[in-house]
């Protein structure tokens, strides 16, 4: 079933198109990663489904209604989780706090005057943080925690709102190789068991081919290619483009992912 | 209305934007390269003025010639920049790192300093100025006279401005200042010695501050008010133009220029209303002003400066709570007529602070004008008791409404800015709705305010009245403080951390931080009501810019960290101020240099100092 059908968008910025016709697909419990090079329109692809950015034409609907240009928050509340490229969290909070502050806008009581903060959705929240294997760091400040943890913990907060999609910008930016695949593991384990879509945007081939169901290739705003890992990498298309124009760094990291 | 008189209103319009231009240009300026908002640039302006009514006089005496008026302006100014040079090495330089609010308060102690310095060097009384030899007369204009120091005025603006072009655009240092203001880590970056970048415009802007005020002095009288006043205007003039924006504060203060010469003929009454709904204006539909740009995204996040930790009671906490409410309840029984009075200032200002600070700190909502909540309440009881002839009763459940209602309408401009802008946007409206309440006279006696709003006859005896105070203080507070451990005090706290995260798990920000408004406001007022009622009458200055500094100074000497900090702080802060008040005539000088000791060497504030003994322990 498409839980995520984005048709035709286009986005500029006064002369600049950064999306061009952008139009693909997501069933519940896939993975779809979009990559392409640096200023291909990923951000702006992936902002525009988040509800950061409003198109300037085309559609999004999720679970067929149409959402294209609603805010975040009520993007949010219709079952789009997100996080972010530097992890957004509440540094005041706990870790258990950030994870119960969704939990309590998520059942619409952040103007509740009476109840307690801090026992509030509490059970709900060891859950979903025994869920990203973060359950005995509850009660630290979540900024003490190390980078790699606090990217958990913020899929936490994503899982909070019960999600039927998770945007995932960059997931694994800023993080140790290592850290990383467990991310990706964790994060596909649970997308597959409880049917969430994930959208992604990456940098690291690794991850991107080692997790992404299919892959969704943007140069200068275009869809060029999209597919399994498989075709995607046999795509002559993709291997022209990131290894005649993104320059050797790029190539590096294609070639190691065809032979990883 | 002929045409001649437009013209030569028109040009008076003019003559003023010069001059305040002049001034805000400075402000602009150092704004844009230290991200400091500096209070005290009304008192180089101040300065300036001053230094002016002493240096001409003594030069003209040589010859009265318009060099020597001249050369005597441009000495002062360049006294009044070195004055700049001092204030940057001896103070600024320790706030560059420190939260915006502590700076504002700090460059606000500034200005409490030089008040009192000023009032002790040149005296209370008002010294006018020697007129400009050579421009004394007046130009005949479409059959109108105008005086020519006003047509020498109105070259003066754009000349300064075509300067600071040609500094800012073919010089290292006007470059580097333009950098800087773009992207300051950048130019840190770069190895530019940033040290004396910023002396170096401490400098310009003072000079530029002191300019204006001597300038001033053939229209006007130099007196110990003039800080305040100019300071408000260049902070709307900066507003509008776009905070580091030159020709943003040239646009903004020819508006505003013609706004007053022309509203005045209009709407006499309202002229200080109408330049600040101009800037709530602008900054609604231009969040940065005319010709400003977006602060650069921080590189990284902060913890924020505010409530970080929700702790209950303990064991020390449940004591020290239990003796302060026995001692509050006390103090009727044992203290004097006179204790009783501080006691019950205390609580009203422990309500006021601590509504604040459920802004300030847990809400990141760094409101710069709250004694306009806390003043409207006290005008709404006062005036219902005095003028509409109702009891004490209906008129103390009033203030609160009215509390509520004018920070639900300022709120909902607010709550769209943050940072400084939403700070000069509170500013903006405390000083309208003073506006108000000091220039319509008929209704709310002006400055000298009115007198005879009494409490009912039940509660007419201090004690009485102590205890009904007490009462809606500590629920007031006590209730407040059950709303920062309920969710919505958490989804205040949650918006300030990070308004992108409190956004994507579905929070409406703005709204929440509109009812928190409108919530602290309600509060304030309560505490305006009663306060209005303890002394017997109201006037102006509570709603004026130094009762909401009073406010943030509690804040501050209590540790905006903690919640129960702005209750602790109030009690210290008032009892200090109503002891020493008394003993010296210099007061202000004390309070402005505490306040900057507090910043400086202080800034957890007594709860910090507690919280650190109690980890010892």
């Amino acid at each position: 079933m498409t839980l995520l059908a984005v048709e035709g968008l286009n986005k500029r910025f006064g002369g600049v198109v950064a999306a061009k016709d952008v139009s693909f697909a997501l069933a519940a419990g896939e993975m779809l990663a979009i990559i392409g090079p640096n200023g291909a329109g990923k951000s702006t692809t992936f902002n525009m489904v988040g509800g950061q950015l409003a198109p300037s034409s085309g559609r999004v609907m999720l679970a067929g209604q149409d959402i294209t240009g609603l805010p975040p928050r009520q993007v949010c509340k219709l079952g789009v989780g997100r996080t972010f490229q530097v992890a957004q969290t509440f540094l005041s909070m706990s870790v258990a706090g950030n994870v119960q502050m969704a939990l309590t806008a998520h059942h619409g009581r952040t103007r509740d005057l009476v109840a307690d903060a801090a026992s509030l959705y509490r059970a709900e929240a060891l859950a979903l943080l025994a869920q990203v294997g973060m359950a005995e760091a509850a009660d630290r400040p979540i900024g003490e925690l190390a980078y790699g943890d606090v990217k958990r913990v913020e899929l936490a907060i994503a899982l909070a709102a019960a999600p039927k999609l998770l945007l995932m910008d960059e997931p694994t930016a800023g993080m140790a190789p290592r850290e990383r695949a467990a991310l990706m593991q964790l994060t596909a384990g649970i997308a597959r068991g409880q049917g969430i879509g994930v959208l992604f945007t990456e940098h690291d081939m690794d991850a991107v081919f080692a997790h992404a169901d299919r892959i969704l290739v943007l140069v200068r705003g275009e869809v060029i290619a999209e597919g399994s890992p498989e075709s995607v990498r046999a795509n002559p298309e993709v291997q022209r483009v990131y290894l005649g124009q993104s320059g050797h760094k790029a190539a590096l990291r294609a070639r190691r992912a065809a032979h990883g | 209305m002929d045409f001649g008189f437009l013209v030569v209103q028109s040009l008076s319009g003019l003559a003023s934007a010069s001059s305040l231009f002049v001034i805000a240009s400075g402000l602009t300026l150092v704004f844009g390269v230290t991200r400091i908002v500096n209070f005290a640039h009304g008192s180089f302006y101040m300065l300036g003025a001053y230094m002016t009514v002493t240096v001409v006089p003594w030069l003209l005496d040589f010859d009265r010639s318009p060099l020597l008026f001249f050369v005597g302006v441009l000495v002062s100014a360049l006294v009044v920049g070195a004055l700049g040079v001092v204030m940057e090495v001896l103070l600024l330089r320790r706030l560059y790192k420190v939260p915006e609010l502590f700076q504002l308060l700090a460059t606000f102690g500034v200005v409490l300093m030089v008040q009192d310095a000023v009032l002790w060097i040149w005296g209370p009384v008002e010294i006018p100025g020697p007129r400009a030899p050579g421009l004394r007369h007046g130009v005949e204009i479409l059959g109108q006279r105008f005086p020519a120091y006003e047509l020498f005025l109105i070259c003066v603006g754009p000349a300064v401005l075509g300067l600071l072009w040609l500094l800012m655009h073919k010089t290292r240092f006007g470059i580097l200042i333009r950098a800087a203001t773009r992207d300051r880590e950048m130019v840190g970056a770069l190895g530019v010695n940033q040290a004396l970048l910023f002396t170096g415009t401490l400098f310009l802007g003072a000079f530029l501050a002191g300019l204006g005020g001597a300038l001033q002095i053939p229209r006007v009288s130099a007196n110990s008010q003039m800080d305040l006043s100019i300071i408000t205007e260049a902070f709307v003039v900066t507003v509008i133009g776009g905070m580091g924006s030159v020709p943003g504060a040239f646009l903004a203060a020819v508006l505003i220029g013609q706004l007053n010469a022309f509203g005045v003929l209009i709407f006499p009454k309202i002229t200080l209303v109408l330049v600040f709904l101009l800037m709530a204006v602008v900054l609604v539909v231009k969040p940065w002003g005319l010709l400003g740009r977006p602060e650069a995204a921080a590189g990284r996040a902060a913890l924020p400066e505010g409530i970080l930790a929700t702790p209950r009671f303990g064991m020390w906490e449940k004591v020290i709570l239990g003796v302060v409410l026995a001692a509050t309840l006390a103090v009727p029984l044992f203290g004097d007529a006179y204790t009783v009075k501080v006691a019950t200032e205390v609580l009203i200002f422990a309500l006021a602070a601590f509504s604040l600070n459920f802004l300030v700190g847990n809400g990141g909502i760094v409101s710069f004008g709250h004694a306009a909540y806390f003043g409207l309440g006290a005008y709404a009881a006062g005036l219902l008791v005095t003028r509409g002839g109702f009891a004490m009763e209906p008129a103390l459940i009033a203030a609160p409404i009215a509390g509520a209602a004018f920070a639900a309408l300022f709120g909902f401009f607010v709550v769209r800015l943050t940072g400084i802008y939403l700070a000069m946007l509170t500013l903006a409206f405390a000083q309208i709705a003073y506006a108000v309440c000091f220039q319509w006279v008929e209704v709310t006696g002006g400055d000298n305010g009115v007198v005879g709003v009494w409490p009912s006859g039940w509660a007419r005896s201090r004690e009485v009245f102590h205890y009904l105070v007490a009462a809606c203080c500590i629920l007031g507070i006590a209730a407040l403080r059950h709303v920062i451990y309920a969710p919505f005090g958490a989804t205040l706290r949650a918006a300030r951390d990070s308004e992108q995260r409190a956004d994507a798990i579905g929070v409406n920000v703005r709204m929440h931080r509109w009812l928190a408004f409108t919530l602290a406001g309600a509060a304030a007022g309560l505490a305006g009501g009663l306060y209005a009622f303890s002394k017997g009458s109201i006037d102006p200055t509570l709603l004026a810019i130094p009762m909401s500094i009073d406010f943030l100074a509690m804040l501050l000497l209590g540790g905006m960290q903690t919640v129960m900090g702005a209750v602790a702080g109030a009690a210290a802060f008032h009892t200090i101020k109503d002891f020493f008040m008394p003993l010296t005539d210099h007061w202000r000088f004390f309070l402005g240099a505490s306040i900057i000791a507090l910043v400086l060497i202080f800034p957890r504030g007594l709860s910090g100092a507690y919280g650190a003994l109690r980890r010892r322990a």
